[in-house]
């Protein structure tokens, strides 16, 4: 009795603590501070992981790190919660060809060490990232721009690409038209770098400097990141909050119960285990959406029997007999929405009327039939399909249920062909010797159609795992970049996806659900097209 | 004594030898490529792999590899991970948090195991020893991240007598939980191990002696059944500490512990060969180092055994 006793004074002293410590943060800024003086409250504590490399936003390639810099730093545009496009640093972003981009840069921005951002600070920081030798993990996001090459370490200032004209003039010159240029700059790759990253890289990446809503305060690895409100932050994204405290979790399962039990205020991932309770048990404080997620069967061109006019029937008697609707509903607890296309319901210009998506529909007879058409082509047999994918994450449950479909349906065998760990995966992939249909996932990295179709299906491109190549297809794409509005651009897409549903390089399953829960101590917490919450806006209710 | 401890530290270089090779022959033999992964979904451009691969040397030959590690090891000079950072400041930061844990759990399963095992085993068919067997048969049958999730929802989340979570804040009281659900199953076979022990003892001869000469109940129990029971279970307890240390994977991710197993799993998965085999060798030098320690605790259990 008494150590229990012990235990629960300890416990609270403990809680005592933070609130405290809590407390005395929000008031310093409150204190010292203009930028933030309508700040709410308190520090809000947010589910992340340890980013997996240095916080230099070129180098920022997965969601940990993405968080963080997405808030350390402002592009010369930003992604509002729906995906649309706004001016950040850019006063204005213009082009008469697509292929030539004035790029205006607005007055009275600078960095959070007090250094001017200028046009200077986004080529430099471009230029840098495109050089192969500086080995940045998003150096592919510079391809478009004049003079970038994958062979030789190149400067595309010197190449001409990037052209300063003066402080808030920057010239981008493209090596061919993307109508879709603009929407791309609010992602990590384009953000600008103060000159103190150029003098010691390695350390920036310990301690960045941004011109974003925050700048870094603390980062203890493997524990915390503290971001604290950015009083030279001069754009729309004010903190509405005292600042962030990012805690890295090697487990969703410990957050979500931290989250329950009021230590953590907001959750980015709800975990599989509490997909079927998350909605109560939160009692209107999660989200579930829609994101520009989609999982896709790849239909690699390596596979014989899914070649020419039978393996076409083949793909769709796939397709049919896959219930999307049920393996979402049963085996994701609805937080997959079954796929109407090739993109994502959180993407300009999605629209559930492409011509030839019913083939997504399920239909089991049908499929019935396109299989025996197909055999009656070119017979296969006793078949057995292969689904393959990395058995190191959450896979092998939702391929035994799209299999348990297809055996069901056309009578085949269907097994899961599991990788032991991701890259042996990609490696299988990369060589064309995966046996069988494999797992393709797409996550977008800005809020564009074309960010979904032309890395993943056009000629030669570098995420074309199955390898499919059509001339059609890339014409339209073609076409599309050069298109004079986003709205021409929208429909030429639509078309090119048409032309995908005829052809099923890929068979569509599902999106990808934005999940996330908080806490009753914050309030206004929404989540963005990206599946991130939206933090700037969250405010701390005491 | 003093020779014995020195001929036994010396026998640690060949193992270590022996070790890193092995380990880091395994390592190397894992498929896949491992730079490949760290594009994600979308891959680096060749150019950036290739320059990776040679960063890393990941393009020489296994000896190669294996007599630059080497040489690492005797600069002191480990190089990075693929994240960037030092391998040996990843060690130091993942080892402290997973030994204060170990060193707790073991802590929890000695006094508890023996303490209850003795009381068994005096009381031998009592109602005591049967529902303390059942309990550590339990205990033993319920799966370690069962035991987590349990004591997490109810003692966390429900009744919030202890942190959630041990992942910002890893001192004692946060680490009570974890260490309790590590030290559950080691628990239960101390305690069966204590347990028959003792009742060997008790009908052993030296025992009969001590009562014959009139020696109080305590002092019987204490220096001579206790003190001859403890021989086995030391040994297990030696050989735990290094399984506690290396075995906290599942622990360590109910908690958020950011300590040895987490880490070394990621750097399994990532392919991170140094910091495997670095990490892997300093669990098998605890091993080493606990062994010695249960081999000179022998000395002074029992008195037959000297060392020269």
């Amino acid at each position: 009795m008494r150590t229990r006793r012990l235990t629960v004074l300890t416990a609270l002293g403990l809680s005592g603590a933070l609130a405290l410590t809590a407390c005395a943060s929000g008031g310093d800024d409150g204190g010292s501070d203009t930028a933030t003086a309508d700040a709410g409250g308190g520090v809000v504590t947010v589910h992340n992981g340890e980013p997996q490399n240095p916080l230099i936003p070129t180098m920022t390639n997965e969601v940990y790190g993405g968080m963080v810099v997405q808030n350390l730093f402002a592009g010369l545009v930003y992604y509002d919660a729906e995906g649309a496009v706004h001016n950040e640093v850019a006063e204005s972003i213009e082009s008469d060809d697509n292929l030539t981009w004035t790029i205006t840069i607005a007055d009275g921005w600078t960095f959070s060490d007090g250094t001017d951002v200028t046009a200077e600070s986004f080529a430099k920081a471009w230029d840098y990232g495109a050089a192969l030798d500086n080995k940045q993990s998003l150096s592919y996001f510079f391809e478009p721009i004049a003079g970038f090459s994958y062979d030789e370490d190149v400067s595309l200032i010197e190449a001409g690409g990037l052209v300063v004209e003066d402080d808030s003039t920057l010239v981008v010159t493209l090596s061919q038209p993307e109508s879709d240029f603009p929407i791309r700059l609010g992602y990590a790759a384009f953000f600008p770098l103060p000159e103190a990253f150029f003098e010691d890289p390695e350390a920036f990446g310990e301690a960045p400097v941004g011109n974003g809503p925050y700048m870094l305060d603390s980062w203890e690895h493997d524990s915390s990141i503290t971001l604290l409100p950015n009083p030279e932050y001069t754009g729309e994204r004010t903190p509405q909050n005292a600042g962030l405290e990012l805690i890295a979790y090697t487990d969703e399962d410990s957050a979500y119960n931290d989250l329950l039990g009021g230590q953590l205020d907001i959750i980015k991932n709800v975990p599989s285990s509490a997909f079927a309770t998350f909605e109560d048990e939160l009692e209107g404080r999660s989200a579930n959406q829609p994101a520009a997620v989609i999982q896709v069967l790849t239909v690699p061109q390596w596979l014989p029997e899914f070649q020419g006019e039978a393996g076409q029937l083949r793909r769709q008697a796939v397709s049919h007999a896959i219930n999307r609707a049920e393996v979402t509903e049963t085996i994701f607890s609805g937080s997959r929405t079954p796929a109407t296309d090739f993109t994502s319901p959180v993407i300009d210009g999605w629209t559930e009327d492409i011509p030839g998506n019913d083939v997504l529909d399920y239909d089991a007879e049908l499929a019935v039939d396109l299989w025996a058409q197909a055999e009656a082509l070119a017979p296969v047999g006793d078949y057995t399909l292969q689904i393959a994918s990395n058995a190191d994450s959450d896979h092998q449950t939702w391929v035994d249920a799209v299999c348990n479909n297809i055996r069901t349906v056309l009578e085949i065998g269907c097994e899961f062909y599991p990788y032991p760990t991701f890259d042996e995966y990609l490696d299988a992939r990369d060589a064309g010797a995966v046996p069988g249909l494999f797992r393709g996932g797409w996550q977008a990295d800005y809020p564009a159609m074309s960010n979904f179709l032309g890395p993943l299906y056009g000629t030669g491109a570098g995420s074309n795992d199955g390898q499919w190549s059509n001339a059609a297809f890339d014409a339209k794409l073609a076409e599309a970049n050069g298109a004079d509005s986003p709205e021409d651009a929208v429909a030429l897409y639509l078309e090119a996806e048409a032309i995908l549903f005829e052809e099923l390089p890929g068979i569509p399953l599902w999106y990808n659900n934005a999940t996330g829960g908080w806490a009753d101590t914050v309030e206004d917490v929404e989540f963005g097209w990206d599946s991130d919450p939206i933090l700037y806006q969250v405010t701390t209710s005491e | 004594m003093r020779w014995y401890i020195g001929r036994r530290v010396l026998q640690v270089i060949p193992v270590f030898l022996g070790a890193t090779l092995l380990l880091y022959a395994l390592v190397f033999l894992r498929p896949g490529d491992p730079v490949l992964a760290l594009g994600g979904e979308r891959g680096l451009p060749e150019a950036v792999q290739e320059q990776i691969r040679a960063e890393f040397h990941l393009d020489e030959p296994f000896l190669v590899q294996y007599l630059l590690y080497l040489k690492g090891i005797v600069t002191l000079d480990l190089g990075v991970t693929f994240t960037g950072r030092e391998v040996t400041e990843v060690i130091a930061q993942a080892l402290p948090v997973t030994f204060q844990l170990a060193l707790m759990a073991l802590l929890i399963e000695a006094v508890l195991g023996v303490g209850f095992g003795l009381l068994a085993g005096m009381r031998k068919g009592g109602l005591f020893d049967s529902s303390v067997l059942v309990l550590s048969l339990l205990v033993i049958a319920v799966p370690t991240f069962v035991v987590g999730f349990v004591l997490q929802i109810v003692v966390g989340v429900q009744l919030g007598w202890l942190p959630i979570t041990a992942g910002r804040d890893p001192d004692v009281v946060s680490l009570l939980m974890p260490a309790t659900v590590l030290a559950a199953t080691s628990f239960a076979y101390v305690l069966r191990l204590t347990r028959t022990s003792v009742q060997e003892s008790l009908s052993a001869d030296f025992v009969r002696t001590a009562r014959a000469k009139g020696l109080s109940r305590a002092q019987v129990t204490g220096r001579h059944v206790l003190r001859n029971s403890l021989i086995p279970v030391v040994t297990f307890l030696g050989a735990d500490l290094g399984a506690l240390m290396g075995g906290a994977i599942v622990t360590e991710g109910i908690f958020n512990i950011h300590g040895v197993g987490g880490t070394l799993f990621d750097a399994i998965t990532r392919g991170e060969n140094v910091t495997v085999v670095s990490l892997t060798t300093v669990l098998v030098l605890v091993y080493i180092v606990a062994n010695l320690a249960v081999d000179l605790l022998y000395a002074a259990l029992d008195p037959r055994i000297r060392y020269a």
